[in-house]
């Protein structure tokens, strides 16, 4: 019984999961080794390793991974150190406090898809955009971002939407520092540098594990993104893992190539997950 | 910072909020202009609002039909996950294990696949079970996709409630129920509340599976807002009327709850 009841409570959570990993990783395996398109229905031929090889040596495969590396370290990069200035900014008091705070995470609640189009069409359009127009104002010439510069375009919506969130959990952090150290600090003649450098970084370190792990979750896939803006183009440039694999399964129909990919994407989760355990296990115990 | 003055410090955090809030600012603004008015050159800062587009909206794309499909999924799913996280999370944080860990990290891994990873077979299953665009099928999978999230908050939750209190019920002759009852139920009610409130925000935001997974019976709000994304430029006043009425929601709800909601998110390691 001492050993039964904990077992039975946590079994339908464990069991469930187990099933929405397991079902789909097997079925994934077995796509990816049979000729499977969606447009020639019909046998699954055994192909062996031949959608791995196409997959592996698609010419976008390349930019696809440096894509998501990218896109994954420059937001968190952002995040982090404009999170952490912007944290210390408004760290101490000033009149209305409260409403900036409200107003700064509201864009971690804004869904991917709205996020996406109100940048392309309202904030980045070449020419109605309120971008182009403050350029016009600077006398420069008005800038196509989703065209010339479209995974920094990408970045920006996302870095927009995580900087908040970043930034808030900086702010709940800082309000446990220390008051008494820092006061000795900086009675003992610390100027800011040397405070931020020896007191309020190492403070902040903990939760900089934290938003670097969250942020890894929810941003290797990001999909919706890229889906509602640029589609993946111009040519490859904002392709990311998680987009080339919709692209092989929904728009080539060929769920063969696809699954090659998906379990390539698993693999490279994997890598990350190990990376975030050495993390955790320092951090969130 | 209390190096600079109180008069550059506030401008500075008001100037910097107030850009990061801008593109909001902008859409609420759109969404009451005329279709011409949105795209003038330059930008109307001042015009005669209309509330034109929101009715508009609804007409033509039946705001509410969507509106009430991400209502449905979010609160079932947070409901649904709620009751299977829950004991799942007691269970590993009053009665660990050596195996306790690595369980919650193999839960966690299974967040980090990318969804579209699951995509074709999920899609398969959907529709060999009729559950593609059904409103029970996207419950299924948002409750899934948030199911690793929500045991790890609980968990970091209740691993802070003292033992000693649960080993007083118990001496007390406490039950299980009971104990889960009237000392794990009050205690961990700020935890409970958090993490379903990350979930219905989570749910309401998911866009990969419900525009993969559903057309226009289950449609969320999330999916009705891609579909405006096709005609260029055109419909810039809908578009933002349209999203204001998805985001709005959320946002107020978010406004209220951010500091349960944030604090969550960081599994207790911030305090």
């Amino acid at each position: 019984m001492k050993r039964f009841l904990p077992r039975a409570l946590f079994a339908p959570a464990v069991i469930s999961l187990f099933l929405w990993m397991i079902v789909p990783l097997v079925m994934t395996i077995y796509f990816s080794f049979v000729r499977y398109n969606l447009m020639q229905p019909g046998d699954k031929e055994w192909l062996g390793l031949a959608n791995y090889h196409f997959f592996v040596t698609d010419p976008d495969f390349g930019p696809a991974i440096s894509n998501t590396l990218l896109l994954l370290g420059a937001v968190i990069i952002i995040t982090v150190v404009f999170g952490v200035l912007l944290a210390l900014l408004v760290n101490d008091p000033f009149p209305g406090r409260g409403i900036v705070r409200v107003l700064l995470i509201s864009p971690f609640f804004v869904m991917p898809t709205v996020n996406a189009l109100l940048w392309k069409h309202m904030m980045m359009n070449p020419i109605y955009g309120v971008l182009a127009q403050v350029w016009i104002f600077f006398g420069l010439q008005p800038v196509d971002w989703l065209t010339d510069f479209p995974l920094a375009s990408v970045i920006t919506m996302v870095a927009w939407q995580w900087l908040p969130f970043a930034c808030l959990i900086f702010i709940t952090s800082l309000q446990s520092m220390d008051r008494d150290q820092l006061e000795a600090a900086g009675m003992d003649g610390a100027n800011a540098l040397q405070k931020f450098w020896y007191l309020y970084l190492p403070h902040l370190a903990r939760p900089m594990a934290v938003v670097i792990m969250i942020e890894m979750i929810f941003l290797m896939s990001v999909f919706a993104e890229i889906f509602t803006t640029t589609g993946g183009g111009p040519g490859n440039e904002s392709t990311n893992i998680a987009f080339l694999i919709f692209k092989q399964a929904l728009m080539n129909f060929d769920v063969g190539v696809a699954s090659a990919g998906a379990l390539f994407a698993v693999l490279l989760a994997n890598v990350a997950a190990v990376f975030l355990i050495r993390m955790i296990g320092k951090n969130l115990d | 910072m209390k190096h600079l003055p109180l008069v550059i410090r506030s401008v500075a955090a008001w100037a910097i909020t107030l850009l990061i809030f801008f593109p909001l600012f902008w859409l609420f603004l759109t969404s009451f202009k005329t279709e011409l008015q949105a795209i003038s050159v330059p930008p109307l800062l001042t015009f005669t609002p209309t509330l034109e587009n929101f009715v508009e909206v609804q007409v033509r794309s039946d705001y509410m039909l969507y509106a009430k499909n991400s209502l449905v999924t979010s609160v079932l799913s947070t409901v649904l996950g709620l009751l299977i996280a829950a004991p799942a999370a007691y269970s590993m944080a009053f009665f660990r294990t050596r195996k306790t860990r690595d369980l919650l990290l193999w839960m966690l891994s299974t967040k980090m696949m990318p969804a579209v990873g699951a995509l074709v077979p999920v899609y398969v299953m959907a529709q060999s079970s009729g559950l593609l665009d059904t409103l029970t099928g996207l419950t299924i999978v948002f409750t899934m996709s948030n199911l690793p999230i929500m045991v790890w908050m609980l968990y970091s939750y209740f691993k802070d409630i003292p033992p000693d209190i649960l080993e007083a019920a118990r001496m007390d002759g406490a039950g299980i129920w009971n104990e889960f009852r009237y000392v794990i139920l009050p205690l961990g009610m700020g935890g409970l509340a958090s993490t379903g409130l990350l979930c219905l925000v989570l749910s309401w935001n998911e866009a990969f599976w419900s525009l993969n997974l559903s057309a226009a019976k289950a449609g969320t709000l999330a999916a009705l807002i891609a579909s405006y994304s096709s005609p260029e430029g055109l419909f810039w006043a809908k578009l933002s009327a349209a999203s204001l009425l998805a985001i709005a929601p959320i946002i107020v709800f978010g406004w209220f709850s951010q500091k349960q909601l944030v604090q969550g998110l960081t599994f207790g390691a911030v305090k």
